[in-house]
């Protein structure tokens, strides 16, 4: 069982990388679904089936695979936003800062003062390097839909994290990350729709100018 | 012995009688080079001695200055060092009679041989002096005798300045070498070098040692960053003197730092680690500094830092090996490191021979007006050819043998958990990306000077390069065929030498990996074999040929030779990777609009460390000086009163 | 030892021009079309071996060298890999380098026959090919000290032997799993097919392996067209080797699994060339690095 989870996680590492390295807006949307979904196989695979953990991959699955994703590439076909990434520093430079960030989560996790079980596998360096390149990715581009996507893996993180947990974890917490997410979402889709049509540009480093 | 010190005293002679002839008579320059081959073949007689004997020659003769003694010692691990220099310096006289001869150079013909003789001596005395006075005596020696090679053509600015930069940067590294002999002698009680593994590192004395010999020593090699002298000093040398300088002069700075770390019975983990990092740096740098060059000369002299750096890696993969108890990385780096030494001497030579010979036929060293040369140098280019795929370390030639052993110390360690973490594994990404860009840089090389369409009228009219050149050449080649085809006939050697270095290298049975040589000519020799009969089957069918037809154009119909790829072009791509460390300047081939007007474009890539850190540097400072001199010395007389004053009353303070 | 030569010389000469056909009927499939038979190439080899040839007279002997070291690169290499569980007839500790540098001298050839042309097409594409390689060494060194860590050996037989299906199940799983990625990404890139480089169509648009042969023709066409397929076969025989450890104690079974390794992964290849678009030029270097970094990560698993 640990070889089909340690197999997931490594998926889920590379779609870090491939999110990014990638230059092209709706990959790194579908990526994401991706990993959301694969992400929502997981309390499954470590806690068998049951109804707790069913509930919480079919909900995970729903929102992370399915809902958001569909609604951020409806907000790229209705606002018409160019689909290519625009990141502040160049692919390369993040490619590489992320591969960094990945190591260092991996000796990290070795120092984490854990029970022995979840020290094993790679299950806390995979949900501490998403983290970390959600937060990179946050830090780095410069669409506001590329933020959504950011906090989308950080999420995606938090959720691998949560899923060791999951069963002192009430599913409540779970849900209601999951919700602000997606009214995070929504809001985002409003305003971005509103600013398009006022300023015909999303770009962030613009709606920074209209902070006073 | 005898024959050492004939050796050394025939080449440190071999110019004098030259001085005396006639300045348009070649008698002077067919002695000189009559002496320089009898000293080379002398000095291979006390490598075979040694080698055959197994016990290193020795002779101490007392000398009247203060803790000197004229001691001289040749070990297996000199005669490494000994035995490409004979070769080079033999190959390069000869290469000489015809590529500089004295009835075309009359003004610096004689002075020029008379230091290549020295040169040649004071190398032979660096590698064997058994005492620090002398080594330190010899290495002056070789450092001055350079300036003169350096500077044969003093007509030109370019040379003239390389020989100022090369002159500054010798004796800063003297400088930083004399203060490490002085600690030294502190360590062991006398200048005369104590035996392998004697001394005790401790404390802040043994780093400092260490750091001051890197610093000197490295000075000399090469190792980026300090590698400031030697691009400009080996484009402006003449060839054969390059080819002396590159393939031998700059090994004595590998050879310190081996003699060096020999001394110590036990190294700590830094010195390997720093050693590693500095030749990763120079490795990788300099053979991206070598794609970015147009000067061929310029190109092959960083190519000369790429594998400095190449060997520093197999000598801190050796140095780690000995701090972590390895014998195995002991033996496969410092034997790959040596080994390394010896190619290098021998294929940078032969590489630097034949762009002599390209040189002197079109006039230009600007690899943009090469082209389709190999129509009128054929030998030349199968000689360039050689060298290219040995220094880009290709089987099945000697560059590969000696990339191999490294190679083969890094996988050896990572399948056997040895300590040290991830410095060790490091190595061999490296070496491969060295490799690759060295294979980018000379692909772009012989492909612009002997490939496709002459580029300039200059290589229409190029003629073939007599016999005499190309006879040494061949010799050179022939070695390296000879180390790459049966490199099994070294293990031998290189076993004695890493005794030499460090005895304990050789206490567990580390011959094992050296086994695989033999596989390795079976396998060199089967491609060499298998491709000439596939050649030869394809040549037989050329009665097939469609004759006189030209490369197809791709539909296009007036194809000149302007359009082929240039040597920019080609490199463009990896420079434009390496960008955060060349910073190459563009100017110009801005082409817009429906008919663009015409337009330039060039680029050229600045030495890194020289001409974006040093010379600014070295230039704010002179500024900040002229402006302070001109304050404190503004001619009005108060003020000098005023100074002597102030003076007098320091000094009375002093001596209150 | 000399049946085992033999045994894995036949099997290459023979089997390797296979491959191609399966691409290229996989590819077919997917656009709908009925293809060109299975066993075009080997109809491509006969003609092309009894053609005569069209040399510019710009070109030296260096041209002819191209194709000639190119076709002996991979059998000689071949010697050393093991097929499935037929051992390497030829291993010797170490020879995971002489494999590598192998494969570079044909490289160095064949972009300096491209050269010899003086045709700036076959320039451009020999700067490409020689540039990408610089990214995809490190990446294959990184693979194979993985290996070398997993296995403790110095060959590729060891290295690709017996450890591997235990160090499948056993914690190392993922590291495995990485390098295969990194594996494939090179296998594509040093054949150059899609996304890196398209083999199918001429000029521009293909802008690396093939407009460096733009100007062979003849019996040395047909050594490049035979080397490339080799080629495909021995490097593909890294991946399925890593990807199939399995041994059965039948050595016809063996042999059988491995062969269809091997045609598996030409239709996976077939499939990639199918889906994926090839990428715009200045990516490829950006894929290149990201792959390498998988494969840092991949040693860094293993260390752990």
């Amino acid at each position: 069982m640990t070889d089909i989870n340690s197999m997931l996680l490594l998926v889920v590492i590379l779609l870090n990388f491939f999110i990014l390295g990638s230059a092209r807006l709706v990959a790194c949307i579908r990526a994401v679904a991706l990993q959301g979904a694969l992400l929502a196989l997981l309390p499954v695979t470590i806690h068998g089936f049951s109804i707790h953990s069913l509930g919480l991959a079919g909900g995970a699955f729903l929102f992370k695979g399915v809902l958001i994703p569909w609604l951020l590439l409806r907000a790229i076909r209705e606002v018409r936003i160019r689909r290519e990434v625009e990141p502040l520093i160049s692919l390369v430079a993040t490619l590489f800062l992320g591969a960094m960030t990945t190591v260092a989560a991996f000796l990290f996790a070795d120092q984490l003062p854990l029970i022995h079980a979840s020290q094993a596998g790679v299950l806390v360096p995979a949900s501490l390097a998403t983290m970390l390149a959600g937060f990179l990715l946050l830090m780095t581009r410069r669409k506001a839909i590329t933020q959504v996507v950011g906090y989308l893996m950080l999420e995606n993180g938090i959720f691998i994290f949560g899923v060791l947990l999951s069963t002192a974890m009430p599913l409540v917490v779970e849900a209601a990350i999951l919700l602000d997410l997606l009214v995070a979402v929504f809001v985002m889709g409003i305003v971005l729709n509103h600013v398009n049509r006022e300023f015909s540009s999303i770009n962030i480093e613009r709606l920074s100018a209209l902070k006073e | 012995m005898s024959w050492l010190l004939t050796a050394v005293a025939l080449a440190g002679l071999s110019g004098v009688p030259g001085l005396f002839m006639n300045r348009y008579g070649s008698g002077g320059e067919r002695i000189a080079c009559a002496l320089i081959v009898a000293a080379a073949l002398c000095g291979l007689g006390a490598v075979v001695q040694v080698f055959y004997d197994g016990d290193p020659l020795l002779l101490a003769w007392s000398w009247k200055i203060p803790g000197a003694a004229f001691i001289v010692r040749l070990d297996a691990l000199a005669a490494f060092f000994l035995m490409p220099l004979c070769l080079v310096a033999a190959a390069g006289a000869i290469y000489g009679l015809t590529y500089m001869a004295q009835s075309h150079h009359p003004e610096n013909g004689r002075q020029f041989r008379l230091f290549y003789g020295l040169v040649v001596a004071a190398v032979m005395l660096v590698v064997c002096a058994g005492n620090s006075l002398l080594f330190l005596f010899a290495w002056e020696l070789m450092a001055v005798s350079g300036f003169f090679l350096i500077t044969a053509d003093d007509q030109l600015e370019e040379a003239r300045k390389a020989g100022f930069v090369y002159l500054a940067a010798s004796h800063t590294g003297v400088l930083a070498l004399l203060a490490m002999f002085v600690l030294l002698e502190q360590g062991s009680g006398s200048f005369t070098f104590p035996a392998a593994g004697l001394l005790v590192a401790q404390g802040g004395s043994a780093a400092a040692i260490f750091l001051l010999g890197l610093f000197g020593f490295g000075l000399k090699a090469g190792l980026i960053p300090l590698h400031i002298w030697l691009p400009a000093a080996h484009a402006a040398a003449p060839s054969h003197a390059s080819a002396l300088l590159s393939g031998v002069m700059i090994k004595t700075g590998i050879y310190g730092l081996t003699r060096l770390t020999s001394f110590f019975c036990e190294i700590p983990f830094w010195w390997g680690g720093s050693l590693l990092a500095l030749g990763a740096l120079s490795a990788v740098f300099g053979v991206v500094l070598a794609l970015a060059q147009h000067d061929i000369k310029r190109l092959l002299a960083y190519h000369s830092v790429e594998n400095i750096g190449i060997i520093a890696l197999g000598l801190g993969m050796a140095l780690v090996g000995r701090s972590l108890g390895e014998p195995l990385l002991v033996m496969l780096g410092l034997g790959g490191a040596l080994l390394h030494v010896v190619n290098h001497g021998l294929f940078k030579s032969l590489l630097f021979l034949s762009v002599g010979s390209v040189v002197q036929a079109t006039g230009t060293r600007d690899l943009s007006q090469y082209g389709g040369l190999s129509k009128h140098q054929p030998l030349t280019a199968l000689l360039f050819l050689g060298g290219a795929v040995a220094i880009s370390g290709l089987p099945p030639f000697n560059g590969f043998i000696s990339e191999w052993l490294i190679y083969t110390g890094v996988f050896s360690s990572a399948g056997k958990d040895v300590g040290g973490g991830i410095a060790i594994l490091l190595i061999a990404p490296v070496l491969a990306l060295t490799g690759a860009l060295a294979l980018a840089c000379f692909v772009k090389v012989f492909g612009m000077t002997f490939l496709g369409h002459p580029r300039s009228d200059a290589v229409v009219q190029a003629k073939e390069a007599p016999a005499l050149m190309l006879a040494p050449m061949m010799v050179l080649l022939g070695f390296c065929a000879w180390i790459g085809l049966l490199p099994q006939t070294l293990g031998p050697l290189l076993l004695k030498a890493v005794g030499d270095w460090n005895s304990a290298a050789l206490e567990m049975p580390t011959a094992m990996p050296l086994q695989s040589l033999t596989n390795i000519s079976v396998f060199a020799w089967v491609l060499l074999l298998t491709c000439g009969l596939l050649f030869w089957w394809l040549q037989r069918r050329r009665h097939h040929v469609v004759p006189g037809l030209g490369t197809w154009g791709c539909g296009y119909q007036l194809p000149n030779q302007r359009m082929q790829y240039s040597a920019g072009s080609f490199a463009d791509t990896i420079v434009a990777l390496f960008r955060f460390g060349l910073w190459t300047r563009r100017h110009g081939g801005q082409a817009g609009g429906l008919f663009p007007a015409e337009e330039h474009f060039a680029c050229h890539t600045p030495d890194i460390v020289l001409d974006r850190a040093i010379l600014p540097a070295s230039s704010g400072i002179s500024w900040l000086f002229v402006r302070l001199r001109s304050w404190v010395q503004n001619g009005l007389l108060a003020f000098y009163l005023l100074y002597i004053a102030l003076t007098l009353i320091f000094f009375l303070l002093w001596f209150m | 030892m000399i049946v085992g030569i033999l045994i894995h010389l036949l099997l290459l000469l023979l089997f390797a021009p296979l491959l191609a056909g399966i691409i290229a009927r996989t590819k077919a499939l997917f656009a709908g079309r009925r293809g060109q038979p299975v066993l075009q190439l080997y109809f491509d080899l006969l003609r092309l071996a009894r053609k005569g040839s069209v040399i510019s007279k710009t070109t030296t002997w260096v041209f002819a060298a191209g194709p000639v070291i190119g076709l002996v690169v991979p059998l000689i290499a071949a010697l050393m890999l093991p097929f499935g569980t037929f051992k390497a007839p030829l291993s010797f500790d170490g020879d995971l380098i002489l494999f590598v540098y192998l494969f570079a001298l044909a490289r160095f050839f064949t972009a300096a026959a491209a050269l010899d042309t003086g045709s700036s097409f076959e320039g451009m594409g020999a700067a490409r090919e020689v540039t990408f390689s610089c990214l995809a060494e490190p990446t294959i060194m990184f693979a194979l000290l993985v290996l070398a860590k997993l296995s403790g050996g110095l060959s590729l037989d060891v290295l690709l032997g017996d450890h591997l299906s235990a160090s499948w199940r056993g914690g190392s799983g993922p590291a495995l799993g990485l390098i295969l990625v990194c594996l494939f990404v090179v296998l594509l890139v040093e054949n150059s097919r899609i996304p890196f480089d398209d083999p199918n169509t001429h000029l521009e648009l293909t802008m690396i392996h093939e407009v460096m042969v733009l100007d062979h023709s003849g019996p040395a066409f047909g050594m490049i067209l035979y080397g490339a397929a080799l080629k495909l076969m021995v490097l593909g025989t890294l991946v399925v080797n890593l990807a199939l450890p399995w041994a059965t104690p039948w050595w016809a079974l063996n042999l059988l699994l491995y062969l269809a390794g091997l045609v598996l992964l030409a239709m996976l290849i077939g499939i990639v060339e199918s889906v994926m678009a090839r990428l715009r030029l200045v990516r490829i270097p950006q894929v290149l690095i990201g792959t390498t970094l998988i494969s840092v990560f991949a040693l860094v698993l293993v260390l752990r």
